[in-house]
């Protein structure tokens, strides 16, 4: 997060690498080195709790990643869990780059989830080439609205967005059981008289295609993986993209060169929500096919952890969503082989946050000490 | 629907009301310690739900339900200590090692439930205390003066806390220490040293905030047992201008809303629970949008101090 340079002057943006080397290896290696290592020492840390919990932690592991890698259908699911997380992740770097530190993507994911079953089931006649991107859409706009509200609270009134978005979740959850207990209910549900708390099945053709048969991978992992470059290019490659990220670094320089701060703010949480709501809908369309209490699976806490280990970039977030698919789908293999409940896996995210986010001094340190160095090569040779 | 607010109803609602106010005061009392420091410290839910499963875990196996008010107070101290190495020390952005610990809590607090606990258990929390004389009084004594242990400590709690802020040299310091850290640090003050004494004596009264829970309020544990009460003391503490007695206002009014909604449910008055729920939280924002003494936040909030810069 501290290793961007970006100068407060926007005219002089261009000689950005001055010394005209193209890469700077020595900066890679710290970058992925450290958040390497902090979830080394986190994972350490689970192991400890497996011994003391009476769990054999070699077992344990190995059942995770047998049950994340070890099969064809272990690797599908991985990136299945994957999907959501990079989704939410794309929109968490863009909202972490403007600063907008926030925890909304559970309620996004949410609401997301609502409009992305209710367009199918209200409209199930509709051809699914039509129906598919416009439920994206709808899922979208959802999540953005959930995002714009703590956005555009921030930007006026300066209320926290970490506290607004959490209380933006537990509305969702009540929407949702609001929902689901009333005019969502499935109607074999009630039929039945099971009364069960999910929404009838999807349309077919609603349902997103099958990328590998026989497993549940589907097509919303390549639409994950195409937005996640093009988050890329939006915030590296455009103004407003840069405008966002001049904004997270140093809001006062940005404001003092012309750069409208609030909106950007508003903007920026927006966005992550409508990325939220997005993967909300996908995961409907694409795993569930039915609206259900739980679809988010903590999906809006872990994208927060795997966007921070990509270093809030979103190509570096693309192999860190994996790694957190796969811990997710070995959790559930290590709960059953080994007997320790998956909320480990909570914990260990945390312990994952905690230590990156720490780690982050080091990277500063290094990043100052580079200026220092090189103002006085400047100096030397006049 | 007749007698609804009958008298009895509304010494009921503002009795359940002083009850549901415990953990917030605690907490966010806790929390104005913090930032007054110059540390927002966004894991308060985290260490409420540890701190609650250890006070009821170390109350169930050992009978005392003080050896739980202790074992949740230490739990509090210790995350609390984390939490100052992170912020204070390392100098971590405070939002996102909050959003760590606060994971850390409801994981570890899940996993430990699962594992020592399995299934949900009640258990005799603390006994309220009639207080002779006050509690005699008509309608005010039910309300007031027949409450537990923790209860009344809550509610001395403000006037003591407020004491200690605005009356005592270590309150200037605090306070010092969160308005201008480099001109306390030039007089000699230790910043990180009372950065790390308010976050962790604030951690430590939200350990006491998770075992009003769990052994005072509720007296039981579950998953996520605090549903978001740790986040609402923090918002209490920017509602409340960063005064006790602020936070003492705010922390009623969210529990007397509450309790008026659990109050409506039992009497049966027709509106859905889901939207009865979404109450608090509604009232969260709305709340926070109007924090009335903005002028009062501490100027270098959520900045970790480093000599030579300014």
């Amino acid at each position: 997060m501290g290793e961007l340079e970006l100068p407060s002057d926007r005219e002089s943006a261009i000689p950005l690498n001055p010394t005209g080397s193209a890469f700077d290896w020595s900066k890679v290696v710290l970058n992925v080195l450290l958040p390497v290592a902090g979830v080394v020492a986190a994972l350490l840390i689970g192991a400890i709790m497996l011994l003391l919990l009476g769990a054999n932690p070699i077992a344990a592991f190995a059942a995770m990643i047998n049950g994340a890698a070890g099969s064809k259908f272990g690797i599908t699911q991985t990136l299945v869990k994957a999907t959501p997380l990079l989704l939410v992740g794309s929109g968490i770097c863009i909202a972490f780059r403007a600063n907008m530190i926030h925890i909304g993507g559970e309620g996004q994911i949410i609401v997301g989830a609502l409009a992305g079953a209710w367009l199918p089931l209200s409209f199930p006649t509709v051809s699914g080439w039509l129906l598919i991107p416009a439920t994206c859409i709808v899922g979208f706009m959802a999540g953005a609205v959930w995002g714009f509200i703590p956005g555009i609270l921030k930007a006026r009134l300066r209320v926290n967005e970490i506290l607004s978005t959490i209380m933006m979740n537990a509305i969702a959850q009540q929407l949702m059981n609001l929902l689901l207990q009333g005019a969502l209910m499935d109607p074999e549900g009630i039929a039945h008289g099971t009364f069960l708390a999910q929404s009838a099945q999807l349309p077919r053709q609603a349902w997103l295609p099958r990328l590998v048969p026989q497993t549940l991978l589907h097509g919303g992992a390549i639409i994950a993986v195409v937005l996640a470059v093009a988050v890329y290019l939006f915030l590296w490659r455009t103004t407003i993209g840069y405008d966002i990220r001049a904004v997270g670094l140093n809001p006062n320089a940005a404001r003092y060169s012309g750069i409208n701060v609030p909106y950007y703010e508003a903007l920026s949480l927006t966005l992550a929500g409508g990325f939220a709501g997005l993967a909300g809908a996908i995961e409907v369309m694409g795993v569930q096919h039915r609206l259900m209490d739980g679809l988010t699976s903590g999906y809006g806490f872990t994208g927060i952890v795997a966007a921070l280990l990509g270093g809030l970039h979103p190509l570096g977030l693309i192999p860190a969503s994996i790694f957190f698919g796969g811990l997710l789908v070995g959790a559930d293999k290590m709960q059953r082989a080994v007997q320790v409940p998956s909320s480990l896996v909570m914990a260990i995210l945390g312990l994952i946050v905690l230590f990156v986010s720490s780690a982050a001094i080091w990277s500063r340190r290094w990043a100052a000490r580079r200026r220092i160095a090189e103002q006085l090569d400047k100096e030397g040779q006049p | 629907m007749r007698g609804v607010f009958s008298l009895d109803v509304v010494s009921g609602i503002l009795n359940t009301m002083v009850g549901l106010a415990t953990p917030f005061l605690y907490a966010a009392i806790g929390e104005t310690f913090a930032q007054s420091s110059g540390v927002v410290n966004l894991g308060v839910d985290g260490i409420m739900l540890l701190s609650a499963f250890a006070a009821f875990y170390v109350s169930l196996i050992s009978g005392s339900l003080w050896l739980g008010l202790a074992a949740a107070a230490a739990v509090g101290l210790i995350l609390g200590l984390l939490m100052s190495l992170v912020s204070v020390t390392l100098k971590a952005e405070q939002g996102v090692s909050g959003i760590g610990l606060y994971m850390f809590g409801l994981g570890m607090s899940s996993l430990l439930f699962k594992v020592l606990v399995g299934t949900v258990k009640t258990l005799q929390g603390f006994k309220p205390l009639h207080i002779p004389l006050l509690g005699d009084i008509p309608f005010v004594g039910p309300i007031l003066f027949n409450n537990n242990i923790l209860v009344y400590g809550a509610f001395l709690l403000v006037p003591l806390s407020w004491w200690i802020l605005e009356k005592t040299t270590l309150g200037l310091k605090i306070k010092s220490v969160g308005q201008n850290p480099a001109a306390a640090d030039s007089l000699g003050i230790s910043v990180n040293g009372i950065r790390y004494l308010s976050v962790c004596a604030g951690a430590a009264l939200a350990g006491i905030a998770g075992a009003s829970l769990s052994i005072s309020l509720l007296d039981l544990f579950q998953d996520n047992l605090t549903a978001g009460q740790g986040f609402i003391a923090v918002a209490l503490v920017y509602f409340g201008g960063w005064s006790p007695f602020g936070v003492l206002a705010g922390a009623l009014l969210f529990s007397v809303v509450n309790s008026f909604q659990l109050w409506m449910q039992v009497l049966g008055v027709k509106i859905p629970a889901n939207i009865a729920v979404m109450l608090p939280y509604l009232l969260t924002i709305a709340a926070l949008t109007v924090t009335v003494n903005r002028a009062r936040q501490p100027a270098a909030l959520n900045k970790p101090f480093e000599r030579g810069e300014s």
